[in-house]
């Protein structure tokens, strides 16, 4: 099973590995989830949804769906 | 006279863009639509050095030039249409210094549209305490463009701005990124087809979004089936360019760009773990709404008696000074009064705006959307519904415009068709009076009984609207899924400046709005109520003064009750009164009703005017109500048909306004009307099981 971004505990850093571009929205890519891009969880809300995080600088928050699609490695 | 120089504000939300704009402008400032969509409009004039005048377009906020909503498309229709009378001279970007890396990315798709580009780069002030240092002028090299680093808050670098505006002739328009590079066959198979044009410009044509840019598309398509290739072949070439324009912004950092994390300060780290902690993020959430519940009613109750007052004495004033061809009983006993009636709410209004702007300021929204997103969603809704319902309080119209940043289409239009159920400052009045005159002034355990019901009514606006909002949420089909994107912004002390100029704009639309309509109908109702069909209503007096009971003392009275009776408003009232008769109302309820469709606020002045208030006595339009008797004795106004009225009025749809931006905001008459008809039934059946319960 791949780890996604979804599976981080908070305080977590990780490297994000892959993705399918077309179940993520453009506008998240353009914020810089990029592949080799750092990513840093920094707090979930209740349920784990949705993740606050910080993508390669950029402080953003996405559903815990969307979380799912994005493979990352620890 | 010589051309004025058209600039145009291009940036990320977040990044402190209308600052700059309130800076460069100051109060020389309009807010508009664009033509056809209610998208926000700003445009202000600047004074340039050497005597030139510049207008400055301050454009929606927009994370690339790759639109998704309807407030990012105006950029990019903009931006691609050379012939617009808006079409910049001079692109001013403004990034902010501590997301640059991301606020660069918008800035290069803006250079490679060959306009000359100017890199602002904003809160400068900030790079100190955050360990980041940068060398404008070797970054000004290798963008080919100019670099001003600006505080807005501190108003540095304005001038400097300035000056760079002034001489745009002087910047490079040489692109950042060659296109062609991402995809060599595509593009040169695409040059083929259009030579001599820019190929970026038929890049940015092609990826629109099939809703956006339609006539051009369709005029390419027909040209050119080859390049419309698939919706996934497309996304990943958009993938690949972002990565290409990544790696220019992060060769250019490197050589200008350097942040010393030890010497960062973490403000923002601490604040988040509480106010998006699980549990003291929810407590802090309510303890704001509370506080600035609390505040609306304690701060807006001496502006509002003020105005109250002064409307009635403008009133008194008119009727006896008025020349006879102003018509001074229309003026006031319709104009004034319906004017009042707007006016009134101002103070509130002009709050909740205020609270609002703070609110979103300081970056405190984001958190609040992020804490409440899981629990909205189980009504159908998003964490970003939260801010509409909120504004709704003060009114459904900016509220309803609120729900433009919310992405996913059913979650929008969910929120769009529950807000008019927040109980907005339009419904205050009506509650008001009818407690006032049903509930009695009483304690219960310490608390006021008064104020209980009103809180009640709060809550079951809101309760309804979550309830709709689930109903809605299990029969609206579903659509495809979209993404929830919520930046986090940093935490700010909000800017003064911005927050006056935000009520003030806010507020002014308001009224002028909502003040054309209440002052046509309330010259429609006085007709109507001042004039009546045939020989019944013209032989008024005659007829009166020949009924037995009448006296010389309360013959005014009488005839002015008679005529009222036989006006083209009674006869509606009258028309009506079979179908709420049930709902406990009497024919001149009825008339309120019905004059009420447009806006709720009428229905307390068209009661004033039924009722003729300060006709014989100084009587207030309470004491009026109260004594308005069934002719069996029974007041009219009762506990059973007060709250009944209430719950009418809560659950009803009587705002044309509303229904107007929700036409525009849906695009389509069905929802507005679906609407009115599913809210009015609710109401009814509302209003019936009311009245039913509390007179058995």
């Amino acid at each position: 099973m791949d780890l996604t971004l979804a599976d981080l505990e908070i305080g977590d850093v990780a490297t994000i590995e892959s993705f399918d571009v077309e179940k993520l929205p453009m506008k998240l890519i353009e914020m810089g989830c990029l592949p080799g891009n750092k990513v840093n969880l920094l707090q979930v809300a209740p349920s784990k949804d949705p993740l606050y995080l910080n993508i390669s600088g950029s402080f953003l928050a996405i559903r815990r769906e969307t979380a799912l699609q994005i493979i990352v490695r620890k | 006279m010589s051309k004025n120089l058209n600039v145009a504000l291009i940036g990320n939300p977040n990044t402190g863009k209308s600052s700059v704009f309130n800076q460069l402008t100051g109060l020389n400032q309009k807010t508009g639509n664009y033509p056809g969509i209610t998208v926000e409009k700003r445009q202000g004039v600047c004074r340039l050095p050497r005597g030139v005048k510049a207008r400055i377009l301050d454009l929606p906020g927009t994370y690339s030039l790759n639109a998704s909503s309807l407030d990012e498309n105006v950029v990019v229709e903009l931006l691609l249409n050379k012939n617009d009378k808006d079409f910049p001279d001079v692109a001013v970007v403004i990034s902010d210094v501590e997301n640059l890396k991301r606020n660069m990315l918008l800035f290069t798709q803006i250079k490679d549209l060959n306009i000359p580009t100017i890199l602002v780069i904003n809160m400068s002030d900030r790079m100190n305490r955050k360990g980041i240092s940068i060398d404008a002028e070797k970054m000004e090299e290798l963008l080919q463009a100019k670099v001003v680093l600006v505080s807005a808050r501190k108003n540095e670098g304005i001038h400097t701005l300035k000056q760079h505006i002034a001489a745009y002739k002087n910047i490079s328009t040489a692109p950042c990124v060659s296109i062609a590079e991402i995809d060599q066959d595509y593009f040169s198979s695409l040059e083929r087809t259009f030579p001599n044009q820019s190929l970026y410009k038929l890049w940015l044509v092609i990826t629109q979004d099939v809703n956006f840019a339609r006539i051009e598309r369709q005029k390419m398509e027909a040209h050119d089936a080859n390049h419309m290739r698939s919706g996934s072949f497309l996304k990943r070439l958009q993938q690949k360019e972002t990565i290409k324009r990544y790696q220019y912004i992060n060769n250019v950092l490197k050589a200008c760009y350097d942040k010393d994390s030890a010497k960062a300060t973490d403000l923002r780290g601490r604040l988040d773990r509480i106010l998006t902690h699980k549990v003291w993020g929810f407590v802090i959430f309510f303890l704001v709404l509370f506080t600035i519940f609390q505040a609306l009613y304690d701060w807006s109750s001496v502006p509002m008696d003020f105005i109250d007052t002064s409307f009635a004495q403008l009133s008194d004033w008119a009727k006896i000074n008025l020349p006879n061809w102003l018509a001074p009983n229309l003026i006031a006993e319709g104009v004034i009064p319906g004017l009042g009636g707007i006016v009134i709410f101002v103070p509130q209004i002009a709050l909740l705006f205020l609270f609002i702007a703070i609110l979103e300021e300081t970056g405190y929204m984001s958190r609040v959307v992020f804490i409440t997103d899981r629990v909205m969603r189980r009504f159908g809704l998003s964490g970003k519904s939260v801010v509409p319902l909120i504004s709704g309080t003060a009114c459904a119209i900016p509220a309803i415009m609120a729900t433009r940043n919310i992405e996913n289409w059913k979650e929008r239009l969910i929120t769009i068709l529950v807000t008019p159920f927040t109980t907005c400052s339009a419904r205050l009045p009506v509650y008001l009076i009818l407690i006032s005159l049903v509930i009695p002034n009483e304690r219960i355990i310490g608390a006021n009984l008064q104020g209980l019901v009103l809180m009640f009514f709060y809550l079951l606006g809101f309760a309804m609207a979550l309830l709709a909002a689930f109903v809605l949420h299990k029969t609206l089909p579903k659509k495809q899924t979209s993404h929830f994107v919520v930046e986090m912004p940093n935490y700010r002390i909000p800017l003064l400046k911005n927050v006056v100029i935000t009520i003030v704009e806010k507020t002014k639309s308001f009224v002028l709005e909502a003040g054309k309509i209440i002052l046509a109908i309330s010259i429609l109702l006085w007709v109507m109520a001042s004039n009546g069909p045939g020989a019944t209503f013209k032989n008024a007096p005659e007829i009166v003064a020949a009924q037995a009971a009448v006296t010389e003392a309360n013959f005014e009275q009488k005839l002015s009750a008679y005529k009222l009776e036989h006006s083209y408003l009674g006869y509606i009232g009258k028309g009506i009164e079979p179908i709420i008769r049930p709902l406990g109302y009497d024919w001149k309820i009825g008339i309120a009703i019905v004059s009420s469709f447009a806006a709720r606020e009428v229905f307390v002045g068209t009661l004033a005017t039924i009722y003729n208030v300060g006709d014989s006595e100084e009587e207030t339009i309470k004491n009026r109500m109260s004594a308005e008797t069934y002719s069996d004795g029974t007041p009219v106004f009762n506990l059973a048909s007060g709250l009944s009225l209430m719950v009418f009025y809560a659950f009803a749809m009587q705002c044309m306004s509303t229904l107007a931006i929700v036409r525009k905001e849906t695009n389509s008459w069905r929802w507005p009307a679906v609407q009115l008809v599913v809210m009015t039934v609710i109401a009814y059946l509302g209003a019936l099981a009311t009245f039913q319960y509390f007179t058995s």
